[in-house]
């Protein structure tokens, strides 16, 4: 334990100055340029297998040849492309997400459902479904966003008002309890409103399928900040790793790297949120594999994460699209089902979770 | 552990210091007995108040004489029939399925050492709706068939979680992490199931999802109160052990505790009050996470509080059921697991941003 500690302390305190770990930079070099390999695998996957199998040449030529009224080249462009794109966006906020929840409330089963954010969007999503009529993603999107940022308003807001301040026990356990109440109040609207229910059930359980490119447009300039600010955010997470007194000691200041920190988790759980449905699995299992990539460097885990994410978000939609052609399932089922195996691997055999 | 410190100190002191020091001690050691019986005594009046309301209320109303007549045995007619066969049995399954719920929570939460482990988030309440509403879409099951599915599914995980998390002994956080990864498991499998059936049959497994006691009847309660007669003192005995094993594995380990056992034995009781209760009423929100820190919160002595958890469970889920009987619209007919989480998550809230924590 305390030789962990000492690692910590020296790659908080070292941070600014060179790095120092030689070996930590090159393996995380090696990390990083592994995980683009898969990167370009999944891409590469998810362009190719579907419901129709597109050949790689096909594919290339619909990218930068398109013949007009070709199928192939339409299935591709139209469908694949978007998706593609969506799974790339959505996996790499929701994995950084992750990453940055279990940082700031020093829980390592914290995830983006954790906070409240992912349910608080979900019951926005449901008052826009059953309250105002609203049907497309694109009219999903900023009820989503909206929810996220008010029930991070509210959660940091109730943990910061004891006279203790903001604790990660208090982050926590404000926001499962914000869950339970947004979980109850979506209940009743789905027991009392059937046309809600047959909706928002296809919402929740997350899809890459059908979200037009748009919805992305729209939401890509808030991930990009909130991943700018989660690189940003690296150092402080290390230090807040060590406790918030010792944090204070080594010079950060601990309520405004907090604020920091859970505003680029809402950037980027309301962007995933409203792109892709509530899929939390993602933010849980992400941080974890990372952790085992690379240790416990939140500067790099976070950069892994990002990585990460989209690998296994693109990884299960391809998955989904083939287990059951023609056919698909959502990604949302398959991600947790094939990730969570791997999860329980990595918690059975890793001595820091079981620290 | 404030007493303690005072006691090594003590030799160092002059008489009449050690005399003001032990007055002073005696003194915090008293207020905490009174804080302590002072909370059990309102949260048994509490119980009690609402469970005579709970037999009182409804479509007939009674007095407090007749529905006290109709326990005593007194021939009334319909007040017997409405007391002993309707309402009774409602209130009954209620306060078993809160002190299951409360006592499993508070379990959890101190043993794995983490303030989200409830049976509600480390998988056990979603293993058994994923058993539960299985049975209901898949199988057209009802009634004693879809428990025994739910008591299936939520022991099955409780298994599953066993054999991942034990190498040599068993750590809280494998535990708990596990448990999560098998949550999505079992939520995947729900959405799976709530997606591909008809959406009226998708409202029933909503309901049944939410916890209800509108399915109360004696057969079931009877069988609760069999599962938890045998459980509680269980609990009992157990607790003082628990208790020493919070001082940490090593000071645990020299007073002769071997802290795996001690820990895999709680966390199997956490497990069989959680799925006899979840069997019985669905997993009804929230009870098991909210109960311990409320009670913890209420004694502020940094103590176990495990009577305290149940009366709270008790509280939350007669109080709840109440309200969605008799406050909220009767068309509704809204679950008792909607209103605990509805209640129960804003009430933690206030409890957090008006004052401190102790302990989680």
């Amino acid at each position: 334990m305390s030789s962990t500690l000492r690692t910590r302390a020296t790659r908080a305190t070292g941070a600014s100055g060179p790095a120092p770990v030689g070996g930590a930079t090159s393996r995380g070099a090696l990390v990083v340029l592994a995980l683009l390999v898969l990167l370009a695998l999944a891409l590469t996957a998810s362009l190719v297998w579907g419901a129709r199998d597109v050949s790689l040449a096909q594919v290339w030529a619909a990218l930068v040849d398109p013949v007009a009224g070709d199928n192939d080249h339409l299935v591709v462009r139209d469908l694949r492309v978007p998706r593609t794109l969506v799974g790339l966006v959505g996996g790499a906020a929701l994995g950084v997400a992750g990453a940055l929840m279990q940082g700031v409330t020093r829980n390592p089963i914290a995830d983006p459902g954790l906070l409240g954010i992912n349910s608080g969007a979900s019951l926005a999503v449901l008052v826009a479904i059953s309250g105002l009529g609203v049907t497309s993603v694109t009219g999903y999107l900023w009820f989503a966003f909206a929810g996220a940022a008010i029930a991070a308003v509210v959660v940091y807001g109730a943990a910061a008002l004891g006279w203790e301040g903001v604790t990660p026990v208090k982050l926590a356990l404000v926001g499962a309890a914000f869950t339970a109440t947004a979980t109850s109040l979506i209940t009743v609207v789905l027991l009392s409103d059937t046309q809600a229910l047959d909706d928002y059930r296809f919402w929740q359980v997350g899809s890459l399928a059908n979200r037009p490119l748009d919805v992305l447009t729209t939401v890509l300039p808030f991930v990009v900040v909130g991943l700018v600010l989660a690189l940003a955010a690296g150092r402080v997470l290390n230090a807040l790793a060590l406790g918030d007194d010792v944090a204070r000691g080594l010079g950060q200041d601990v309520t405004r790297g907090r604020l920091l920190v859970v505003l680029a988790v809402v950037l980027l759980c309301g962007s995933a949120v409203s792109m892709v449905g509530p899929i939390a699995f993602v933010g849980l299992a992400v941080p974890h594999l990372a952790r085992v990539l690379i240790g416990l460097d939140y500067r790099w885990i976070v950069v892994v994460s990002a990585l990460l994410g989209p690998v296994l978000l693109l990884a299960a939609d391809v998955v989904g699209r083939l287990v059951v052609r023609p056919g698909e399932l959502e990604a949302g089922l398959i991600v947790a089902v094939v990730g969570a195996p791997v999860l329980l691997l990595i918690v059975r055999r890793s001595r820091a979770v079981a620290a | 552990m404030t007493p303690q410190v005072l006691a090594d100190g003590l030799p160092t002191l002059t008489p009449a210091r050690h005399e003001a020091a032990a007055t002073g001690l005696r003194r915090s050691r008293r207020r905490r007995r009174a804080r302590r019986a002072s909370v059990l005594t309102v949260l048994v009046v509490l119980a009690g108040a609402l469970s005579v309301s709970a037999l009182m209320m409804g479509q007939f109303p009674l007095t407090a004489g007749q529905v006290l007549g109709a326990l005593m045995g007194a021939d009334e007619g319909s007040a017997r029939f409405i007391v002993v066969e309707l309402r009774l049995p409602r209130l009954l399954l209620g306060i078993l399925v809160g002190v299951a719920f409360g006592l499993a929570g508070a379990l959890f939460q101190s043993v794995l050492s983490n303030p989200l482990a409830s049976p509600d988030i480390i998988g056990i309440s979603q293993g058994a709706s994923a058993g539960a509403v299985a049975a209901l879409l898949l199988g057209g099951l009802s009634g004693a068939a879809v428990s025994g599915a739910a008591l299936a599914g939520g022991s099955l995980v409780g298994v599953l979680l066993y054999a991942v998390a034990w190498r040599g002994g068993m750590t809280g956080h494998r535990f708990v992490l596990s448990g999560i990864g098998v949550a999505y498991v079992c939520a995947a499998v729900v959405g799976y199931l709530l997606t591909r059936s008809e959406v009226q049959q998708a409202q029933v497994a909503l309901r049944w999802m939410a916890g209800s006691l509108a399915q109360a009847e004696w057969s079931l309660v009877q069988v609760l109160a069999l599962a938890l007669a045998v459980l509680v003192p269980l609990v009992a005995l157990v607790a003082r052990r628990l208790d020493l094993l919070l001082l940490g594995d090593d000071q645990a380990g020299s007073l002769g505790l071997r802290p795996e056992l001690v820990r895999a034995g709680v966390v199997a009781l956490g497990v069989a009050l959680a799925c006899a209760a979840t069997a019985a009423a669905g997993p009804v929100a929230f009870v098991a996470f909210v109960a311990a820190p409320v009670a913890r919160r209420l004694l502020a002595d940094g103590t176990l509080a495990l009577a305290e958890a149940a009366l709270v469970g008790v509280v939350l889920v007669v109080g709840a059921d109440l309200f969605a009987q008799h406050l909220l619209p009767a068309d509704l007919s809204v679950p008792v697991g909607v209103v605990t989480g509805a209640i129960g998550g804003p009430y933690l809230i206030w409890l957090m941003a008006t004052g401190g924590t102790r302990r989680g």
